[in-house]
């Protein structure tokens, strides 16, 4: 169970998250839409602590983040699994030191073991026979995918995904989509994505929470979301520029 | 005016010296609660030492050659040639070997070290470690520190060895200084403290190496800029430190061993 409670974000003088208030259930599957800028990012890593809030608390399973330290934060870093917009792979490690980092950390499996989880692991997300590879050798969906790939083989309890399926090609995103689902179904994980991208939203998502200038704007079963006669909502999911502001404020 | 820029300066140093002491804090934490990885010191072992063996011989040779012939110009108007080796062996050990080894580690090693983080930094991976559970200081840092410290003193030695057989090599060869008396005196003048003195400077440097350029990546700001900057401030503040830690160093070591 994660409760945000009053979350206020901001750098120097540039509000983001504004009193941003959300609960999610254990097992829930959830997507969080809302404008590019508008900190759906900054509140993903404010989940995992990643940022320390200006004001406000998260809870994670009841247990407050904010009065925690880095050394505690790691015990509960290793329920969740993150993947991040740009993948953050690291650059000097190879694919297959990447994806098995956290399983070579804890010293509890055999090399040949480790093997296996990781080609199960890249198989998972199709991408077969790629270990030796760095990187920079990758294309950006790929990098996405070996991130995927990292953030699932230790089976976290909570998973996170910062825009999973942007820069994919349609049928490599519905892919995504369908392993979101299923690790969603068969582990079951609570699974919090963002996108920007309605169908996916559809596809991976229960429940669906949109940002909107730094509150949750609107909260409700997928269906109800995307066929909301909101306004703001409404124009959001349909990609609707108001005929009073052409420009991006 | 000139107050309030000030203040805010000396706010701005204590609270780098702040943050250095926690990171170096927290590296001694990691290591009394976990091992090391072997590999990675290794790795960092192999980066540090054995990739700064022509930069580090060079400066001990130039450095003993040019201690050597300068002191010999000096000393022979008094008739002391066979002094000269006792100058450069003491200067080598305790002072010039150190020092200048080490701002070499600071330029070459401190340099990579900021900006290998900081671009760690900048393209979320640090971030990425975190969510992986697992602490930036006890992967990152903590075998940077160990191999620095452990290269350091190393490579200081080597550097001291290089410049004396330079320095002998000007002296009794180049400019006719009576080769036993050179070695006899240097043996006679050069203590254990001048060796030891050395010695530990080159480790505490290197570890204040380790912890300035590592602390500078971790905390380095946006862009190709931020890991730039960090990458200047890394050597700058290394170098800096390495000079007037040197000062009270010999201070307080001479102190120690001499009385
Ligand atoms: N580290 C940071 N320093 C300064 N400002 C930041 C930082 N991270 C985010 N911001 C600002 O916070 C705002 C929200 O950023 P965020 O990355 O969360 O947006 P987003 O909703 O994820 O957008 P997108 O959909 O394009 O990824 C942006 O205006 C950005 O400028
Ligand atoms: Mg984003």
């Amino acid at each position: 169970m994660i409760e945000v409670r009053d979350l206020w974000k901001g750098f120097g003088p540039q509000p983001v998250l504004r009193g941003t208030c959300l609960r999610i259930e254990k097992g829930e599957a959830v997507v969080i839409i809302g404008r590019s800028g508008g900190g759906k990012s900054v509140l993903l890593k404010h989940l995992i602590a990643l940022l320390q809030p200006d004001r406000g608390q998260v809870l994670v399973e009841g247990q407050d983040l904010c009065c925690l330290d880095e050394r505690q934060l790691l015990q509960v870093r290793r329920k969740f699994g993150m993947l991040f917009q740009m993948a953050a792979l690291f650059d000097s490690l190879t694919v297959y030191e990447n994806v098995s980092f956290v399983l070579q950390r804890e010293r509890r499996h055999t090399e040949a073991q480790m093997r296996k989880l990781v080609a199960e692991a890249l198989e998972m997300v199709e991408l077969r026979g790629i270990e030796g590879k760095k990187p920079g050798e990758l294309s950006g969906g790929m990098r996405k995918r070996v991130g995927l790939a990292r953030a699932i083989i230790y089976r976290p309890e909570i998973l996170l995904y910062d825009e999973p399926t942007t820069g994919l090609d349609p049928v490599a995103g519905a892919r995504i989509d369908q392993l979101i689902h299923r690790v969603w179904e068969q582990l079951h994980v609570t699974s919090i994505a963002v996108t920007h991208d309605m169908a996916s939203a559809r596809r991976i998502s229960k429940r669906i929470l949109m940002l909107n200038e730094g509150v949750i704007y609107a909260d409700g079963p997928s269906a109800d979301i995307l066929s909301s006669t909101d306004p703001v909502v409404h124009n959001f999911v349909n990609g609707i520029v108001p005929a009073d502001s052409q420009s991006f404020a | 005016m000139v107050v309030p820029i000030l203040q805010q300066r000396v706010r701005y140093l204590f609270s780098e010296l702040g943050e250095l002491a926690h990171i170096a804090g927290e590296a001694i934490r990691s290591l009394r609660h976990q091992r090391p990885s072997w590999r990675d010191f290794v790795e960092q072992l192999h980066f540090i030492g054995v990739k700064s063996q022509s930069v580090v011989i060079t400066t001990g040779a130039a450095t003993g050659m040019v201690l050597c012939a300068q002191t010999y110009f000096q000393f022979h108007k008094v008739k002391m040639d066979t002094a000269t080796g006792a100058v450069v062996s003491v200067g080598m050990c305790s002072e010039l070997g150190p020092v200048l080894a080490c701002l070499m580690i600071a330029g070459r090693v401190g340099a990579a070290m900021a900006a290998e983080l900081g671009t760690m930094k900048v393209t979320e991976q640090i971030d990425a470690l975190r969510t992986l559970a697992t602490h930036p200081v006890d992967y990152l840092v903590v075998p940077r520190l160990l191999a620095a410290t452990v290269a350091a003193p190393l490579l200081t030695a080597e550097a001291v060895a290089v410049g004396i057989f330079a320095s002998w090599m000007v002296g009794a060869h180049l400019l006719g200084i009576d080769s036993a008396y050179y070695v006899a005196n240097m043996n006679r003048y050069t203590a254990p403290a001048d060796v030891v003195t050395g010695l530990i400077k080159a480790t505490l440097f290197g570890a204040a190496i380790a912890v300035i350029s590592c602390y500078k990546g971790l905390s380095c700001q946006q862009g190709a800029e931020g890991v730039g900057k960090a990458t200047t401030e890394a050597v700058v503040y290394s170098s800096i430190t390495v000079l007037v830690a040197n000062f009270f160093l010999t201070l307080f070591l001479t102190r120690l061993f001499k009385g």
